[in-house]
């Protein structure tokens, strides 16, 4: 049980790549926030939302080096 | 823009510069080793830095001076398509993540200091650690170059022209990290990082209050490049595979230079790598804001001669005459860093898998230290020489290969992680044919790393630094299938 809850964690890691690798999805101005078109709030946005998983992963990760 | 000397900005950015000289020296009795004579010691800062210290360490050594410059330059001339580096440097950690402490691990058990000893141990194969390591030095060469680049951008903002400003600057560098190795970098790296997240976030908080806030930021750089006819707030279709790749296959080769790697096998544990794969994206942040001031180069009318001078021109219009100091010293100091880890990498590398593989197979301890210390001065002139002899556009077009070259060294690396499948003889075929078929292909393009294919349909550009690896690993694959597992010798 614990070993499937964090292989199921580790699969949380591809996430930031779909949300980044495929451009169409985002390349777009409206909505802006702050005056910034969504292209590039929407990238930045990936960066705590990318280091939120890494986070969940690590929790579930056994450090035993 | 005006050439003549602010006094103010010159005395506060000797003041720092003098500063971290100083610690550079003071740095070989920090955590002081029984011995630094000891290639573990030197370089490697005895595999003792702990989260902070990796993270000071890592980020400094990743985001370089070289990027604070050319980022915004990018953005500044093609917009949208400039951004990729934000993309790259977020994706990059989940892979540092979940490859990078299995390969401290390997590292650390067998006492490896290069990635061209990781392939030898595992491979047992002379030839394929060879091809690592001199990707290794050759990717990472010009490299250090570049960040001679970045640091004559702020030298010239600051009114200092020749050549002798930057000699001086390098030979002090050289100095210190012959006597203190990679704990002098990892020190430097705590007060550089410190000033540059000061400098980014006093920018992005106060430039854009002075250039009527982001909205008009964008509304400026978007008539600019309107005027232009070249560049766009977003992205063209025809982009959009060019930006993914170039983003997917950087954040790939990203962690196979010998800088970075340094980095990655001087940390204490696998636990302080997996936090950093967590607390590094502070910096991806910085760099996205930093990508920032390209626009806001528009936004304030800047008349550039060059690009590249745009965040130095864009401090010395807006900030008093001390923050502009402050932020050179913090752009010329964040050159240092990198450019120490560099050389420090390179001499590593050139130490155990050549001199010691070929010339010296004896050589001792305190023997390899010192081979590795008179290295890191060679390659650190031998990077001042180019920059002061030859074309800027060489150091560029070179370092562009680098990022393509580093990469085909990931299936040697990264693939006997996980399985022993792999043998050498498959994966120096693979390396020879993405080596050189990828230098052939940015050949063809005029020196682009980009490539035109067409399936049919609308064609499009891919990076060819993906294109080549697709190319080394099937290539791997069929030459693994076909050659019998008995040829392979072992050693």
């Amino acid at each position: 049980m614990e070993k499937t809850y964090s292989k199921a964690a580790l699969w949380l890691l591809v996430i930031p790549y779909i949300g980044l690798l495929w451009p169409p999805f985002y390349n777009i101005r409206e909505p802006a926030l702050f005056g910034f078109p969504f292209f590039y709030w929407y990238q930045l946005l990936w960066v705590p939302i990318t280091a939120a998983l890494t986070w969940i992963a690590y929790r579930s990760t056994r450090h035993d080096d | 823009m005006t050439t003549d000397i602010n006094s103010t900005a010159l005395a506060v950015f000797i003041f720092f510069f003098v500063l971290v000289t100083v610690l550079g020296f003071v740095a070989s009795r920090w955590r002081k080793p029984e011995t630094l004579a000891h290639i573990d010691e030197w370089g490697l800062g005895g595999r003792s830095f702990g989260t902070w210290i990796t993270w000071f360490l890592v980020g400094g050594d990743f985001y370089t001076a070289y990027t604070v410059i050319a980022v915004p330059a990018l953005v500044y001339t093609v917009g949208a398509y400039g951004f990729f580096a934000l993309p790259y440097t977020i994706i990059v950690y989940p892979f540092v993540f979940m490859v990078m402490p299995v390969l401290w691990k390997r590292a650390s058990d067998f006492g490896y200091v290069t990635a061209g000893d990781v392939v030898h141990g595992q491979y047992g194969s002379r030839g394929l650690e060879l091809a690592v390591a001199a990707t290794g030095v050759i990717a990472t060469m010009p490299y250090i170059a570049l960040q001679l680049v970045g640091m004559t951008a702020v030298l010239k903002a600051l009114g200092l022209h020749g050549e002798l400003p930057l000699a001086i600057a390098f030979i002090v560098l050289a100095l210190y990290t012959y006597s203190a190795g990679l704990r002098a970098p990892a020190l430097i790296a705590f007060v550089k990082d410190i000033m540059i997240y000061i400098v980014v976030i006093a920018a992005v908080a106060l430039i854009p209050s002075k250039l009527g806030g982001y909205a008009n930021v964008f509304a400026s750089a978007d008539a600019a490049f309107q005027v232009k006819g070249k560049g766009d707030l977003l992205l063209d279709s025809s982009q959009y595979v060019a930006y993914a790749t170039l983003a997917l296959g950087s954040a790939l080769a990203a962690f196979m230079y010998p800088h970075t790697l340094t980095g990655i096998f001087a940390s204490n544990s696998g636990k302080t790598i997996r936090k950093n794969a967590i607390m590094l994206p502070a910096y991806t942040l910085l760099l996205g804001l930093l990508a920032l001031l390209g626009y806001m180069g528009h936004a304030a009318n800047l008349q550039l001669d060059s690009a590249n001078d745009v965040v130095p021109a864009l401090f010395k219009t807006l900030f008093s005459g001390w923050f502009s100091g402050f932020a050179f010293a913090a752009i010329a100091i964040g050159a240092l860093v990198p450019a120490a880890v560099m050389s420090i990498g390179a001499a590593n590398l050139f130490t155990r898998n050549f001199w010691k593989a070929y010339v010296n197979p004896d050589v001792s301890d305190a023997g390899e230290a010192k081979v590795a210390k008179i290295t890191s001065l060679v390659v650190k002139v031998g990077a001042l020489l180019v920059i002061l002899f030859l074309p800027t556009q060489f150091a560029l077009d070179l370092q562009l290969l680098g990022g393509i070259w580093i990469l085909q060294t990931l299936p040697a690396l990264v693939f006997g992680l996980y399985t022993n499948w792999f043998r050498a003889p498959g994966l120096l075929a693979g390396w020879f044919v993405g080596f050189f078929g990828g230098t052939f292909l940015v050949w063809d393009a005029g020196w682009k790393p980009l490539h035109l294919i067409s399936l049919g349909g609308e064609p499009f550009t891919v990076y060819t630094g993906l294109l080549a690896l697709a190319a080394n690993i099937a290539v791997a694959v069929a030459v693994n299938a076909i050659v019998p597992a008995r040829s392979t010798v072992q050693a």
